[in-house]
């Protein structure tokens, strides 16, 4: 308010006098109703939450309670078959294995470089946006998309048929962008100084990349890497579409070897009409969601320490 | 430092900012491919099967005779599984927010937040499982005239599924949101659900209508538990009791029989799955020029 507000005159604080006065008036602060709307809002708002962990546990639990009769020695080291009593996950433990270890061995390299171009090397900004997009799309590509790609260009353009590698390498492009944004997000977290630090002793780009940055990144990178494997382990669309079987009665030997994952094997059970089978069903995802579990608590763990231990 | 070691550094650097280069190229190389292996076989499609049959009929019957190709029965399937999972997954995921935002003390936040986290984690697969076995049997004691295969039981474990993915982008969103625009409504007066309704969801609606569009894009490309749960009967219906049969599930129904290579019915998949792809990019395309170009800037 600037100062001359103040010298009004007579006519003018009598009308702000009545205009007081009808806004008192009007003045229905309407507590209590207001309060009430606040706290029927706080419940809806608990309930949304407590739905969604309900559900969570619900759901557990209900796996729990239908699979953990097929848990045994047996059910972990047979292989699946036609009798309920007598199927197992041998091969589907031994593919999702397989399937993990070739699909970091093409998507690490590939993704941590490309994280290292985009932060540490380009220049060109242009490049860098298209480049942004192009991943921030790729990721919201529906799973199944990627294994038409897989299907087309690995299993019959280069002829690698329904083979643990073409799985692989399907599965290495669809984790690919998780890879690339978390690794990005790692070396952006590196502070300027320490590459300014190595310039100034006269290293290299490179050898500031090797020796500083990334060992600084390494826990993020890491952590990407580990979620992203765990997306790899329990995605199931992208290689029903290369054509991953179900029954498969022995475990792969060479790359080139047909395969199953523990979730085609639990789909290929969730689907049939018996009860035995869902029970079946239910024991391979209890061992599905106790892999995932482990891999993700790792995660958390390298996240944590990696937190407490660098203070810049 | 010797000249040569200083050569032997540079000669490496150049090798290295190639090897880098090509690596960060690759993700446009699989764009280029997707796009060019969906354009192709579905060009090879139309090539046999006219256009205005696919988008203007409404029978999807490619696996036997008479064939026909009319997409619009597995585009409705589909749209009814999102709306539904968005009905559920939408108001639970933004209220779920709002609770962790405005109301969970910090050690309680510090909690949900990474079991929330644990829920987007379970594989999809798992879902369908329990869509099959717990959700249709309930819906069933509810609803006795419930189908065994409907798309309702799929639609309510995809909205849980996409539940975490919109809790937690429109928790970033309402966070985002500084401090001092809240104080300002309570010292104005305002309660805690009107600061809440009046200034915060409002500053923060670009990113929370994004979050919805992606929870809508992510539950239409959803593949195993619609697959297990929706059943396979191409039909146009508005009624979620019934079984249906939406893109993804169509394409998993083919790859899971045995389709020799050239066929029309193999060429139908890339048809289906062009559609899809270019709706799910359209979704994303949307959200992300949203959160961009509606963006408030408070700084």
């Amino acid at each position: 308010m600037s100062p001359g507000e103040h010298t009004m005159t007579a006519n003018a604080v009598s009308a702000k006098k009545s205009d007081a006065e009808a806004v008192r008036s009007a003045w229905r602060p309407r507590l209590e109703l207001r309060r009430l709307q606040g706290r029927l809002f706080f419940f809806a708002t608990l309930t949304a939450i407590l739905f969604a962990l309900g559900a969570l546990v619900f759901l557990m639990s209900s796996i729990w309670i239908d699979g953990n009769e097929s848990l045994s020695i047996e059910f972990l080291m047979s292989f699946p078959s036609r009798f309920a009593a007598k199927a197992g996950i041998k091969s589907a433990l031994y593919g999702s294995a397989w399937i993990a270890v070739l699909t970091a061995a093409f998507a690490v390299p590939i993704g941590v470089g490309a994280a290292l171009y985009l932060e540490e090397f380009a220049e060109d900004s242009k490049l860098r946006r298209v480049i942004d997009i192009n991943i921030a799309n790729l990721a919201g590509v529906p799973s199944i998309v990627y294994g038409m790609l897989g299907l087309a260009v690995f299993v019959r353009f280069m002829a690698l048929d329904r083979s643990l590698i073409a799985g692989a390498m399907t599965m290495s492009i669809l984790i690919l962008p998780i890879i690339i944004v978390a690794s990005r997000e790692a070396l952006k977290a590196v502070p300027r100084s320490i590459r300014l630090a190595a310039y100034g002793l006269g290293a290299t780009n490179w050898q500031t990349v090797r020796a500083h940055v990334l060992p600084s990144a390494m826990p993020g990178i890491m952590t990407g890497i580990i979620l992203s494997m765990s997306r790899a382990t329990g995605e199931t669309a992208p290689l029903i579409m290369i054509g991953a079987l179900s029954y498969i009665a022995f475990t792969p030997t060479s790359p080139m070897d047909s395969f199953t994952v523990l979730p085609i094997q639990v789909f290929n059970w969730a689907n049939r009409p018996q009860e035995e089978f869902h029970a079946l069903a239910a024991g391979g995802i209890v061992v599905l969601l106790g892999v995932l579990l482990a891999t993700n608590a790792i995660a958390i763990v390298i996240r944590y320490r990696y937190q407490r231990k660098s203070s810049w | 430092m010797s000249a040569t070691r200083i050569k032997i550094a540079k000669l490496e650097e150049a090798v290295v900012r190639r090897v880098l280069f090509v690596c960060a190229g690759f993700s446009i190389a699989v764009t280029a491919g997707i796009i060019a292996v969906l354009v192709g076989e579905t060009a090879a499609f139309f090539a046999e099967v006219s256009p205005l049959e696919f988008f203007g009929t409404t029978t999807w019957a490619p696996l036997f005779d008479p064939r026909h190709f009319g997409v619009l029965p597995l585009i409705c399937g589909t749209f009814l599984i999102s709306a539904g999972a968005g009905l559920v997954g939408i108001p639970a995921g933004l209220g779920a927010a709002i609770f962790l935002n405005d109301y969970a003390p910090s050690w309680l936040r510090g909690w949900v937040k990474p079991i929330l986290e644990l829920l987007a984690g379970v594989p999809t697969v798992v879902y369908g499982y329990f869509a099959v076995t717990t959700i249709t049997p309930l819906l069933r004691q509810v609803l006795p005239q419930t189908e065994v295969f409907n798309a309702a039981s799929a639609a309510i474990v995809v909205g849980i599924m996409v539940l975490p993915m919109v809790a937690s982008l429109c928790d970033d969103a309402l966070r985002a949101v500084p401090r001092a625009i809240r104080e300002g409504g309570y010292a104005l007066g305002a309660t805690k659900f009107e600061v809440t309704t009046r200034v915060t969801v409002p500053a923060a609606l670009s990113g929370i209508v994004a979050s919805f569009i992606l929870a809508i894009s992510r539950a239409f490309g959803e593949t195993m538990a619609v697959a297990l749960a929706a059943g396979s009967t191409p039909k146009m219906t508005l009624n979620p009791l019934e079984s249906i049969q939406t893109l993804t599930g169509y394409i998993v129904q083919v790859s899971m029989g045995d389709t020799p290579h050239g066929t029309v019915e193999y060429r139908s998949i890339f048809a289906v799955g062009m559609l899809l792809f270019v709706i799910t990019i359209g979704f994303n395309i949307l959200a992300h020029y949203l959160v961009r170009r509606f963006r408030s800037q408070y700084e």
